[in-house]
């Protein structure tokens, strides 16, 4: 499992030791194995009959963990903001 | 928004093809989406090490607001273990590899099929779609509820690309290099975070 993230670091590596020579249309060659791995799972979502009688079910799954990651995250982005800037004016005022 | 579109378009597509039979031979049982991983994660790699703009503006953090990606991932892993509770038929670690994705869909929804199989990969493909899509329209009451970090938080990995707009308009133009800093390290995680909660 860890291969993957190994081959990460070895083209961080090799990126940051050719950065004399900007390496042209990376971004591009990215956006297309995106579009392929999608199209991909597409095919594999597609052809699993239980995904596709339950895709209503996941969408609902989906949305109740995002809620609650977007809310935890904001709890806890507050409480950060709370200490740098909310109590430092409070008590300056 | 565009490029969002393109990759739902994208995964539609292959919906359809999978649901009609339409390639001659099983995909799934190839190793073509391995390869196309790796490939992707050398890239990725290429990309970042390659690029010295990136590190550069990082000089002008303010010190105190490297906490703020940590916040991040502590609050979106806490609220995504909370929300197994009403997913019964999902194990908690399941609900966290989902959350790791902050936003990221495109990778984090192919390293979970390829570790956990295409319907939670689906999941957590619509579930970080939906995060961004949240974080766009919802950035102004974010900013109201939470303060002017939220938005970004909310953003998860998103906050150096798609929804740095957003964020700067509504959290300041005084946040664009946080939330830069911010998506760069919560991007950065995500691969990590991913593989752990699904091989644990």
């Amino acid at each position: 499992m860890f291969t993957v993230i190994l081959i990460m670091f070895a083209g961080i590596i090799l990126g940051a030791s050719l950065r004399k020579y900007r390496i042209k249309h990376i971004n591009r060659l990215i956006t297309i194995l995106i579009w392929m791995l999608l199209f991909i799972l597409g095919v594999e979502a597609g052809s699993n009959k239980d995904i596709i009688n339950g895709l209503l079910t996941l969408g609902l799954e989906a949305v109740i963990i995002t809620i609650a990651t977007v809310l935890g995250s904001c709890i806890a982005a507050w409480s950060l903001w709370y200490v740098l800037y909310k109590r430092k004016k409070g008590a300056k005022a | 928004m565009k490029g969002s579109l393109v990759i739902v378009g994208f995964f539609a597509l292959g919906c359809l093809t999978g649901l009609y039979n339409i390639l001659p031979f099983n995909i799934s049982e190839t190793d073509i989406s391995l390869y196309a991983l790796c490939a992707l994660m050398f890239s990725v790699g290429l990309s970042i090490g390659n690029d010295p703009q990136t590190i550069k503006n990082f000089r002008a953090l303010n010190p105190r607001l490297i906490f703020l990606p940590i916040m991040t991932i502590l609050g979106t892993l806490v609220g995504a273990a909370l929300a197994s509770i009403f997913l019964t038929n999902r194990t908690m670690t399941e609900c966290m590899a989902v959350g790791s994705g902050f936003g990221y869909y495109s990778l984090s929804s192919i390293f979970i099929t390829e570790y956990k199989g295409a319907e939670l990969g689906t999941v957590a493909l619509l579930s970080n779609i939906t995060r961004e899509i949240i974080t766009l329209l919802a950035a102004p009451l974010l900013v109201r509820w939470f303060g002017n970090l939220a938005p970004i938080s909310s953003g998860g990995a998103t906050t150096m690309d798609t929804t740095l707009p957003i964020i700067s308009r509504c959290s300041g133009q005084e946040f664009v290099v946080v939330s830069i800093f911010h998506g760069f390290v919560v991007d950065f995680s995500v691969p990590f975070l991913v593989t752990f909660f699904c091989s644990i």
